[in-house]
């Protein structure tokens, strides 16, 4: 009010206790939206049963065939299990590594000493498509969504992925059966 | 015109109450009754109506379905088929809904094409215009939650790649998108999420369209000419000719609607959508609903991920700019030689965009998509700017009333004495 103003001999010159009562009210205010807004904000991440879901499961090797793929599923995302053939590993090596959008060995991408056992997700780095197995220019993995390549590495060679499939976290517990999700960041 | 003192006369003593107290009759009265329009309104300007209509219509349906629905992975799609086969007439309603929704975007499209022929979005009308752009976004963000609902295999892929288009954010983009799914892929959290949203979404548009009616009824109708009201005599009440206009309109529109509910309820659908969510399995050929293909086909036409997703939206943040990209003063397409061109090719290049968007994105196909993806930013970023300075007007009538009367007026010793005598009307 204009005319409260003027017969406030203080206005403009001092602070007054409004002023005072108007700073208190508003920087509380404001740490109580923040408080109020964080349950809100964390009610959507990923919650306790979803994360219990993700233990490690384990996986036997023995049936898959040479050549052969297998689809598991592990926190719900997609995981392919290759077994690799032996063209299929040399195809993965013999390769410019520089020449890569993602560039990565192909002894990178697979355990020491279990170069036949390729494992990665099954969900295309670019919007999340499932790749079809054996097929493209690599014989690796083509992606029907947008046409992303990947070799038998599943590397990235070709179309809008940015980055190669990423590999889940898992070890070999004997030679025929890996563990998958041991030691994963929650 | 709002500011303007409402005609309405309150007649009975309740209506006389009432009114001292909440004058809602009187707003109603001055904005859907006595408000003048521009006599030479076209019947392009009747899908304001029909796009009130069909929020309505969304609305109803979709609260109907959802006491029948159940947002749950494991539920979902059995509730849908639950809805067609048991639920009395549940296969209209959720015919009347999908097909809406179909329907809406028509109805938009042809109210977003008028507008940038008519140059609707030039001052005094940019607010008016920008709420008309959050309202197309609140449409597009709730047509795709609900086509995840019926958790089919469209459903669940669609919601897999739009979702992902988030991850494209560098550094923040996985966590953004495992809030988003609730998890670490699409599932339960991210189905019942995207239920919640989707009934959330229609009341802000709701909202959002009152603003977007208020913001219109400030400046009032551009109209074909492109030129502001002079007087009275260039006005006709709302009613009762805007609402026979738009109610015959409607009427048309749908004969249309109902068309594709009765005989085509699933052309514009996808067969895949009725094979139950398969997360080891992508469709063979994905792609998104009729009315996301041009941006979808943008997306696909840059060879890169982060590249994609920002132009895709770049897309429509350059429509959201149109008012400041077009530096023409003229308005209407109409006496803008050059202009009506371009528009038409544009017009072309979106209906490209959009066939594109549901081929499969190999061989010359990415190169086309690429090359009218090109297209559609020059149109924005080009040549609107620079029409603007070079091109020459066509001759313009002096007023609506000589563009409608013609040379009668033109010649005529000035306005007709009723056209002077009402001036109060005209904001």
């Amino acid at each position: 009010m204009a005319s409260n103003a003027a017969t406030n001999p203080d206005n403009g010159s001092e602070p007054t206790r409004r002023d005072m009562l108007f700073l208190a009210t508003g920087a509380a205010a404001a740490v109580g939206v923040g408080a109020a807004v964080w349950p809100f904000l964390q009610s959507l991440a990923p919650d306790a049963e979803t994360i219990a879901a993700g233990a490690p499961v384990e996986m036997d090797l023995s049936p898959i065939a040479a050549g052969q793929t297998v689809k598991v599923f592990w926190r719900g995302k997609l995981i392919f299990v290759r077994h690799r053939t032996a063209d299929e590993i040399k195809a993965a090596q013999d390769v410019n590594v520089a020449s890569l959008r993602d560039p990565q060995p192909d002894s990178a991408r697979v355990k020491e000493g279990h170069a036949p056992w390729l494992v990665v997700y099954g969900n295309c780095t670019h919007l999340g498509c499932v790749p079809l197995g054996n097929q493209g220019q690599y014989n690796g993995w083509f992606c029907p969504c947008h046409g992303s390549v990947f070799d038998t590495s599943g590397r990235v060679r070709g179309g809008p992925a940015p980055i190669n499939l990423p590999i889940p976290p898992y070890t070999f517990v004997s030679d025929t059966k890996i563990r998958i999700g041991e030691g994963a960041v929650v | 015109m709002s500011q303007h003192a409402t005609s309405y006369v309150p007649k009975s003593a309740f209506a006389k109450w009432f009114e001292s107290r909440l004058p809602i009759a009187g707003l109603i009265h001055s904005s859907f009754v006595a408000f003048p329009v521009p006599r030479n309104l076209n019947y392009f300007w009747t899908f304001g109506g029909v796009l009130f209509f069909m929020l309505v219509m969304q609305i109803v349906t979709g609260v109907v379905l959802a006491m029948h629905y159940v947002p749950s992975a494991t539920m979902a799609f059995d509730s849908v088929e639950h809805i067609m086969r048991d639920v009395n007439y549940g296969w209209l309603l959720r015919y009347l809904h999908a097909n809406g929704a179909s329907m809406f975007f028509v109805a938009v499209y042809i109210h977003i094409f008028r507008n940038l022929y008519y140059g609707s979005y030039k001052a005094p009308r940019e607010v008016l215009y920008l709420l008309g752009v959050i309202i197309f976004l609140l449409m597009m963000a709730t047509a795709f939650l609900g086509y995840v609902l019926p958790w089919g295999q469209m459903s669940f892929w669609g919601a897999t790649v739009i979702t992902n288009l988030f991850s494209a954010i560098p550094v923040v983009g996985d966590t953004i998108v495992s809030f988003l799914w609730g998890g670490y892929s699409v599932g339960n959290p991210t189905l019942n999420r995207f239920f919640s949203l989707h009934y959330l979404l229609p009341f802000m548009i709701m909202g959002v369209a009152i603003l977007h009616v208020w913001a219109l009824h400030v400046p009032g109708n551009n109209n074909p000419t492109g030129l502001p009201i002079k007087s009275g005599k260039e006005t006709v009440p709302f009613h009762p000719y805007m609402t026979v206009k738009d109610g015959f309109s409607l009427v048309v529109f749908l004969m249309f609607y109902m068309y594709w509910v009765f005989y085509q309820p699933n052309y514009l659908g996808h067969a895949d959508n009725y094979i139950p969510a398969n997360p080891s399995v992508t469709p063979a050929h994905i792609v998104p609903e009729w009315y996301f293909l041009p941006f979808y086909a943008i997306l696909r036409a840059i060879p890169d991920k982060l590249g994609g997703v920002i132009a895709m939206f770049g897309a429509i943040v350059c429509l959201a700019l149109v008012p400041w990209l077009d530096t023409s003063r003229i308005r209407s397409a109409n006496y803008r030689p050059l202009y009506r061109q371009f528009f038409w090719v544009f017009v072309g290049v979106c209906i490209l965009l959009g066939w594109l968007g549901a081929k499969p994105a190999d061989g010359w196909y990415v190169i086309a998509s690429q090359i009218a993806t090109a297209y559609y930013f020059v149109h924005f970023l080009v040549i609107l700017p620079l029409l603007g300075l070079f091109e020459r007007p066509t001759p313009m009538p002096g007023s609506i009333l000589e563009s409608v009367l013609g040379s009668q007026i033109k010649s005529g010793a000035g306005m007709p004495v009723g056209a002077t005598a009402a001036p109060q009307s005209k904001g």
